[in-house]
């Protein structure tokens, strides 16, 4: 119940349980995360942070949301939004060296191969439920891991795909460059698009049916309503962000390698999510930013910071299982 | 020939492995829930524990005693993490078990270091048993034959022990055998042991075969649930099938096109699920 009505981070008045809540008090954290967001090259450097590390957080934040359409929405934990998101950097990669010097059609590749990849893959994934589906989905993964790895005169092997770079965008009368401030609003509009269009689909109908198939599969079936499709459906969305945030992250470092596609990446989307709060609108970002910081602030003080992330994921597993916003927003109402 | 001959055998053994390593898993999903990422890490743990404790007290003490040392760490680990997460979405166990990866391939790599090991194998075991028709040697044959004791010992134990039949009963219908007076937690302590004394005399016995190094568990852990996925959720004997039969057709690929020797097991897998939805041995209601 909570959780649907945190999702909705319009405008809508709160009905029945809060009567005399302000109307606009549902504004003042979004306002706040755009602002933020808004503002953070100027702030980022001063608490020793970089572009390319915001940049980072927001592709990988992008990417667990997209996620978290399957795992917080719908209830299914799929273990292979890496493959999407790694497909999604190679077709953008590749489209730059041999399709078009054009970034925006770079992006739009990313999107439609792994919307594709996942449109071919959904029908015998949304079969199964639970930690099969997990199962499956991993192994999914790993097959395109396979492909990617072994496919070296295209795919660059396990060097991964060098030689291409982000190109300027022209807008008529004057180009984006595409400077590190320049390119992290372009990822920074992308991600308002993904986010704006993930908030209206989840007030539509579609949105609620895909809570209901978290909630109560076998009520949803007896309404006639197939679930396998609808989660074949959210499976393809979830695709397409996957591929987005993957080009993306490939324009971003003018590089991907075949660890952009392996499960170990696919876990630390998991892993975003669930540190957030996979339950709530905002969680896979803020779990995507944390795990960023982390692991950069982790890895320059000691050798074992794989070490400290796994202790900071079962932590969270075994004490915070609604993530870092689940943990703040009881804090509030208390 | 001799080189299709050898690429069988290679095959073979390191469908022994998947297997080995699918058993584990499958003894572990089925009653515990728990999808174990972690075994990967049990794997590697038990073959850097045999290359310290060979010295001491030989190959043979080695593979059992490593294991051993694993399942026990294994009962720990059980106890102290994966306990209080019984009965909630089995989403949190998984994701625990990937904490415990990282933790435990970190933990490897500052003890051992990061460099490959070799593990030291008898010597008798390592010349070739035949030079006329195919390169055998007898440490090859040795994998194998461990290999099946092992999983036929296993198989045997859970049919014909008292322990055996409430873990495979628990496994289909936990609620039933609780009611009837078992202890659910001592099951599961000693299922999820068991699986990771599996995984354990597999960690050694490849640690002989191909070295060891921190990673050696993350290439034999995705195999494995596709082979539990090929044998069928929720059966035993299918992961042992499914094992085997993946590990020869990579096998055989990498005698004609070495490249796809990898992504084969994942074709394949597609196949029999595109088939045959719930494996070749699964039980409907698994897949629903």
């Amino acid at each position: 119940m909570s959780a649907t009505q945190s999702m909705n981070q319009s405008s809508k008045p709160a009905s029945g349980a809060e009567p005399n809540a302000n109307p606009y008090r549902k504004l003042i954290a979004p306002t706040f995360i755009w602002l933020a967001l808004l503002t953070v090259p100027i702030w980022f450097s001063w608490l020793g942070g970089y572009n390319l590390l915001a940049t980072r957080a927001l592709t990988l934040g992008l990417a667990a949301m997209g996620l978290n359409l399957l795992l917080g929405t719908s209830g299914a934990l799929s273990f292979g939004q890496a493959a999407f998101f790694g497909l999604g950097g190679y077709a953008a990669g590749e489209t730059l060296m041999h399709l078009a010097p054009s970034t925006p059609i770079a992006i739009v590749m990313g999107i439609l191969v792994g919307g594709l990849a996942a449109a071919i893959l959904g029908p015998i994934a949304v079969r199964l439920r639970g930690i099969y589906f997990s199962m499956i989905t991993i192994a999914f993964g790993q097959a395109f891991y396979f492909i990617v790895v072994n496919w070296n005169s295209f795919t660059g092997g396990e060097d991964g795909l060098l030689g291409f770079n982000r190109q300027p965008i022209d807008l008529g009368n004057f180009a984006l460059k595409l400077d590190s401030v320049q390119y992290y609003y372009l990822v920074l509009l992308c991600f308002a698009v993904v986010a704006g269009l993930i908030a209206l689909l989840l007030r539509s109908p579609l949105g609620h049916a895909f809570i209901a198939v978290r909630e109560n599969e076998r009520r949803l079936e007896f309404l006639g309503v197939g679930a396998r499709n609808l989660l074949w459906i959210a499976f393809i969305l979830s695709g397409m962000i996957g591929g987005l945030a993957g080009a993306l992250y490939a324009l971003l470092n003018n590089f991907i390698s075949p660890a952009a596609l392996h499960w170990t990446l696919s876990g630390d989307f998991v892993m975003m999510c669930v540190l957030g709060g996979m339950r709530s609108f905002w969680g896979p970002l803020l779990g995507a930013t944390v795990y960023v910081l982390a692991e950069n602030f982790l890895s320059s003080y000691t050798n074992n910071w794989m070490s400290a992330l796994g202790v900071m994921f079962i932590l969270i597993v075994l004490f915070f299982p609604k993530g870092l916003l689940g943990m703040l927003r009881t804090r509030v109402k208390s | 020939m001799e080189l299709i001959l050898f690429d069988v055998l290679n095959g073979l053994l390191l469908g022994v492995f998947y297997a080995l390593m699918a058993l584990g898993l499958s003894l572990i999903l089925g009653l515990n829930r728990v999808i174990n990422f972690a075994h990967g890490g049990f794997l590697a743990l038990a073959g850097y524990l045999a290359y310290t404790l060979l010295p001491y007290i030989g190959f043979a003490g080695a593979l059992l005693v490593a294991p051993l040392l694993a399942a026990l760490l294994g009962v720990v680990v059980e106890r102290l993490l994966i306990r209080p997460l019984y009965g909630r979405d089995p989403l949190f166990s998984l994701l625990l078990t990937f904490g415990l990866v990282l933790i435990m391939e970190d933990m490897i790599r500052t003890i051992w270091g990061a460099q490959g090991l070799p593990l030291q194998i008898p010597h008798f075991l390592q010349g070739a048993l035949s030079q006329t028709y195919f390169f055998i040697t007898g440490y090859r044959v040795l994998i194998l034959v461990i290999a099946v004791t092992f999983s036929l010992g296993l198989l045997a134990f859970l049919r014909y022990t008292r322990v055996g039949l409430r873990i495979l009963a628990g496994a289909s219908d936990l609620d039933t055998v609780s009611a009837l007076g078992v202890s659910i937690y001592q099951l599961r302590a000693l299922s999820f042991a068991a699986g990771i004394f599996l995984a354990g005399v597999a960690g050694v016995l490849a640690a002989g075969w191909q070295g060891l190094s921190p990673q050696m568990g993350d290439n034999l852990i995705m195999p494995s649930f596709v082979a539990i996925i090929v044998g069928g959720v929720g059966s035993l004997l299918g992961s042992l099938l499914g094992g085997l039969l993946i590990g020869l057709a990579s096998g055989i690929t990498s005698a004609f096109y070495p490249q796809a020797s990898e992504l084969v097991i994942y074709i394949i897998m597609a196949l029999v699920l595109a088939i045959r939805p719930r494996g070749l041995l699964g039980k409907e209601s698994v897949f629903g």
